[in-house]
């Protein structure tokens, strides 16, 4: 017979494992995926595929080669960063370039800091920046949607997002009224299901928001830290709109371009560089909410949720040490039910 | 309606209450009984017999001589065959009386039927004296002496007298049984509780997975003697005193302090039942009801043992032990201590034996944090588990002292629910016991 | 193009001259006296930061014994352990002072419980660390003063001198150790010692520290020390203890004789780097290297004598 087991109390586990956490948010990003196909076409599963090649194969190498420890590719870790690089990217982008940004992803942003679980900044978009940093003109060229069993017309059509639309207008001296209804602007529904420019995952926010509630049914995410950004960049961008509808936006409008629901629903609820307790998340979702809209407002780029969630990756420390969650016992006396 | 519970944290491990529908059998006697002497918080009692003296069941064989200690006394009658260290259920050798045993008549003075006894309740320190004299504990598994949780401290005041009828432990069913078949005495064993800290109230909680207790304990509930019974939602740890005050009285006992702080005495039921035996039949505490269980037994049971019964006699009982046993623990799957054999005696404080399969037995490999937060989620005294484990590893010891690592109650919520399956509650207590050296230094 | 050469580098210097300036009456305002012997006495300090001397750093010590030097003119009971009586004499030197040679002491690990003599009887399952296995259970091995083999005293280890031995599941001191102290505070059962190097690197111990009586004792090693107290009637320098079941050799006092070694019934008193001794009974020796380079001499049991029958 076996020799009995001594170990610390529990003897009893949930069974939960990084695996099923990784592998559930996949799960999560199956709609996005499906959506991404339906628009954009076999770029998009190609696109995705290199992606999530690359980013297992350089996380096998690293830790074979140079750290030499043991190899932890089966965790699905590096299976939903390469996947969510892929959804930061524009259908149209070469091969070579997915490879370089997974490299970066996985060995800069998440191997040099001890791998899963170290890292201080979410890899996919310290990938995706690098990305839009070295390669500007094909990280910003968006073929035109073209759902699945719609006529084809030729492949290498390429138009502005609807973000970029805006601000090129306005910057250009058109009212914002003008630039909302221009015709290349999508309609309100196609912003909702996803028939316009921008990147493979960040189109559809139906799609999206299927995941995100999935996700929060399975506890993988706390639906506070989404809410959080998307209030706040819904209440902010529309001070802004009600102070100056000529020049700004409407809300609704911000919520639903560009990559704000991606990022809030899957790239700010990243578990390692997000803040552990729910007030400390909230501020955190405040944070990125600001900064986007700052930056979409004000700043250079036309998009601004990748640095604003990179920004306050950096506050995560920090948030953590001021956001501590309630001690029991710190209410003392409060009304007893006798 | 919505059941009362605590708010923070908890998690829900499976229930597995195998023997639930089990009635309490009593176990036959040992031919050897072995009593170690340390069986409650504080400090052991002093052996008051020596070797080949010949003692009657229920006669005193330690006494408790520190402040916060509690008598020992021969669980049958019999010859003190040694004094000597055996294999207790610390996993340590320590000091125990060895009895071989010959008849099972008690000792003159005490009343040896089952007849409730429910007219004339003592005076107050009639009762703690008895309490006292019996050698009773906190039979939840603490192990605090009765008599001396009953003394209230100058200046505070008990409003009201807590019961824990919650047994939130999977397996566990000792208490359950209890409720169900002792009733009459644990309602006897609350009132003289009550009347020893001289309340006029007393809530009973039990968790909603036992309505059948639930009920049979409310048929004896009311306005008259002020006992009102709670039914809580299931969710571990509500059992922890903590907890058990949040949920029935919403108050939270500050940290560092005792539920007294927050006017309220708890106590397990099983203790009542051992009060209302010590204080109305004069018996001293030799005997408790204990769960032993586990998927691969044949028969889960709930077997009336006195104390000092080896282990093994119980597996026996219970169907023998399985053939692939991995684990051996003394008490729940969530706060149990794993043994290293089945010779350890039975303490005031077990109330379970549970055998593990080796299939279950083996942890998964740890993996790296990915700071999910699910361990700060579950953490029912609002702790943060990941970065105790860390700063313990580290010895940090003032760093831990700050976040509030002596509020940790050892549940095990944390570590149950890690999905890096990292050793959290290890961690935390090596770092309470560094810590805790730390504090006694400082002073 | 030359006026503005001219006039940058013309105010660079001004701003250089005038920080200069300022740096140094600054310096001077603040500055910090020191004995200078400190930095003398800290030059010849092996500089390894380890804590041995109980002082946090090289540079703390020497700033205590200098201090000591100058208000009680003598170093007491100060000394570095790493450096030794070679660096004692060189502090002691610059502060004018006489020091006392101190018999230099080694790390022992008293425990015998090898994965041979103490075999495990149960698995454990968690964090490898000694401190927590020790609150947790005896040990694998059933011994509750053994050696849990988990590490924690490698691990404190800054001078490379203690390992665990894969094939016996102790650990081993090598000639690397400087006696600071870190694995005895690091052991959470006081298993090892400092002990006397002992003339030609020579030392006799108790490699046992098992305080039950003989019966326990033997069911969980065979090599434990059951307190049969032979060795301590055997000594003719008067150097055994007998306390708690235990026979414990005082150093000072062992004269390296090794009666006690042949006389112990159970093998648990240890001789290191001894050479090999006359053959009085027939037993054989067997001479195990065991990393570090020590030589530990093994007593095997005594092979009966041969009866030669003559026809």
């Amino acid at each position: 017979m076996n020799k009995l087991v001594i170990s610390g109390s529990p003897h009893i586990h949930d069974h939960d494992s990084v695996s099923k956490i990784m592998y559930t948010v996949v799960l999560a990003m199956i709609p996005a995926m499906l959506a991404s196909f339906w628009f954009f076409g076999f770029d998009s599963l190609r696109v995705m595929l290199v992606a999530v090649i690359s980013a297992l194969l350089m996380e096998w190498a690293t830790q074979k080669f140079l750290l030499k420890g043991p190899l932890t590719i089966n965790d699905g870790s590096a299976v939903v960063s390469g996947i969510l690089l892929a959804f930061n990217l524009p259908a149209g982008i070469p091969s070579w370039m997915v490879v370089a940004g997974a490299f970066v992803m996985i060995g800069v942003a998440k191997m040099t800091f001890g791998g899963l679980g170290k890292n201080p900044f979410n890899p996919a978009l310290v990938g995706r920046v690098f990305m839009l940093i070295s390669f500007p003109v094909e990280m910003t060229k968006w073929p035109v949607p073209r759902p699945l069993f719609a006529t084809r017309l030729a492949d290498a059509i390429t138009g502005p997002t609807a973000l970029g639309l805006f601000k090129e207008g306005v910057d250009a001296g058109q009212s914002a009224q003008t630039m909302l209804h221009a015709s290349q602007m999508p309609t309100e529904i196609a912003r909702f299901f996803g028939e316009m420019g921008g990147s493979l995952g960040e189109v559809s926010a139906i799609a999206i928001l299927l995941g995100g509630a999935y996700m929060v049914y399975k506890k993988v995410i706390d639906w506070q830290l989404p809410l959080s950004i998307l209030l706040t960049a819904f209440l902010f961008s529309g001070l802004f709109y009600l102070i100056n509808p000529a020049v700004y936006a409407p809300p609704m409008f911000h919520l639903l371009t560009g990559g704000l629901i991606l990022g809030a629903v899957f790239m700010a609820t990243d578990m390692v560089t997000s803040p552990m307790t729910i007030k400390g998340k909230v501020v955190f979702g405040v944070g990125i909410g600001l900064l986007t809209v700052t930056i979409r407002l004000w700043g250079s780029y036309p998009e601004g949720i990748s640095f604003a969630i990179l920004i306050m990756n950096a506050f995560t420390p920090l948030i953590n040490k001021a956001f501590k969650p309630k001690r029991f016992g710190s209410d003392v006396l409060k009304t007893a039910k006798i | 309606m919505k059941l009362a519970t605590f708010r923070i944290g908890g998690v829900h491990p499976p229930e597995n209450k195998l023997s639930a529908n089990e009635p309490i059998i009593r176990l036959p006697l040992p031919k050897q009984l072995v009593i170690p002497l340390s069986q409650n918080l504080g400090a052991a009692p002093k052996p008051v017999v020596k070797k080949g003296d010949e003692v009657k069941k229920g006669q005193l064989i330690a006494r408790g001589e520190a402040f916060i200690s509690a008598n020992l006394h021969a669980p049958a009658s019999g010859k003190i065959a040694k004094i000597d260290d055996a294999v207790d259920s610390s996993g340590y050798r320590r000091m125990a009386i060895f009895l071989d045993v010959t008849d099972d008549e008690w000792m003159e003075g005490i009343d040896s039927t089952d007849e409730l006894i429910h007219q004339n309740l003592p005076s107050s320190e009639v009762i703690r004296e008895r309490i006292k004299e019996a050698g009773i504990v906190g039979m939840g598994g603490a192990a605090f002496p009765t008599h001396v949780k009953m003394m209230i401290p100058e200046g505070k005041k008990a409003e009201v007298l807590l019961i824990n009828g919650v047994e939130c432990e999977p397996y566990l069913t000792s208490d359950h049984r209890l409720m169900l078949e002792k009733t009459q005495e644990i309602i006897l064993g609350i009132r003289i509780l009550m009347k020893a800290i001289d309340v006029k109230r007393a809530l009973i909680g039990v968790e909603n997975n036992k309505p059948d207790a639930i009920n049979r304990l409310q048929q004896f509930c009311n306005a008259d003697n002020g006992i009102e019974v709670h039914a809580l939602k299931v969710k571990y740890p509500q059992g922890g005193e903590k907890q058990l005050i949040k949920a029935l009285l919403g108050r939270e006992v500050p940290s560092g302090k005792l539920p007294i702080e927050v006017g309220c005495v708890v106590s397990n039921v099983g203790t009542a039942f051992a009060v209302y035996e010590a204080v109305q039949k004069n018996r001293p505490l030799i005997e408790r009801v204990v769960t032993v269980t586990g998927k691969k037994l044949t028969k889960p049971s709930n077997f009336l043992v006195r104390i000092g019964t080896p282990m093994s006699a119980l597996i026996e009982a219970a169907g023998g032990m399985p053939v692939d046993t991995g684990k051996i623990v003394n008490g729940g799957p969530m706060m149990g201590k794993a043994l290293p054999t089945t010779d350890i005696p039975i303490t005031k404080g077990s109330s379970g034996v549970l055998l593990v399969d080796q299939s279950e037995s083996r942890r998964s490999t740890p993996n790296t944090c990915i700071r999910c937060a699910r361990c700060v989620t579950v953490c029912p005294m609002g702790l943060e588990p990941y970065l105790l484990a860390r700063i313990s590893k580290l010895s940090l010891v003032e760093r831990a002292e700050k976040e509030r690592i002596m509020d940790c109650i050892e549940c095990g919520s944390c570590q149950y629910t890690c999905p890096s399956a990292l050793p959290l509650l290890d961690y935390i207590r090596l770092g309470k016991q560094r810590t805790a050296s730390y504090l006694r230094n400082r002073k | 193009m030359n006026d503005i050469l001219l006039f940058t580098l013309l105010t660079l210097c001004l701003l250089a001259i005038v920080l200069a300036v300022v740096l140094y009456f600054v310096a001077q305002k603040f500055k910090v006296i020191e004995d200078p012997k400190i930095d003398l006495v800290e030059d010849v300090l092996p500089k390894a930061n380890c804590g041995g001397c109980g002082f946090p750093g090289c540079r703390n010590f020497a700033e205590v014994t200098v201090k000591a030097a100058n208000e009680n003119n003598s170093l007491g009971d100060l000394n570095c352990p790493v450096g030794g009586n070679e660096v004692m004499k060189q502090v002691a030197s610059i502060l004018g002072l006489e020091v006392q040679e101190k018999d230099p002491l080694i790390a022992v690990v008293r425990c015998n419980g090898s994965f041979a003599h103490s075999p495990a009887k149960v698995r454990f399952d968690g964090p490898a660390s000694c401190a927590f296995a020790h609150q947790l259970f005896a040990g694998e091995g059933g011994c509750q003063y053994g050696c849990l083999g988990l590490g924690d005293c490698v691990a404190s280890c800054i001078f490379d001198a203690i390992h665990m031995d894969a094939t016996t599941g102790l650990p081993v001191v090598n000639d690397l150790c400087t006696a600071c102290g870190a694995c005895v505070k690091a052991c959470p059962r006081g298993i090892i010692e400092l002990r006397s190097k002992g003339k030609k690197d020579r030392r006799i111990f108790v490699s046992c520290i098992n305080k039950e009586k003989g019966g326990p004792a033997k069911k969980n090693c065979e090599a434990a020390c059951i307190g049969c107290s032979k060795c301590q009637q055997v000594c003719p320098h008067d150097a055994i203890v007998m306390a708690n079941n235990l026979a414990y050799i005082d150093f000072v006092k062992c004269k390296l004789c090794r009666k006690c070694v042949e006389v112990c019934p159970t093998d648990a008193i240890h001789e290191i780097n001894f050479p090999p001794r006359k053959p009085k009974l027939e037993y054989t020796e067997t001479n195990t290297q065991p990393p570090g380079g020590h030589d530990r001499l093994e007593k095997v049991q005594p092979v009966q004598n041969k009866t030669v029958d003559i026809e």
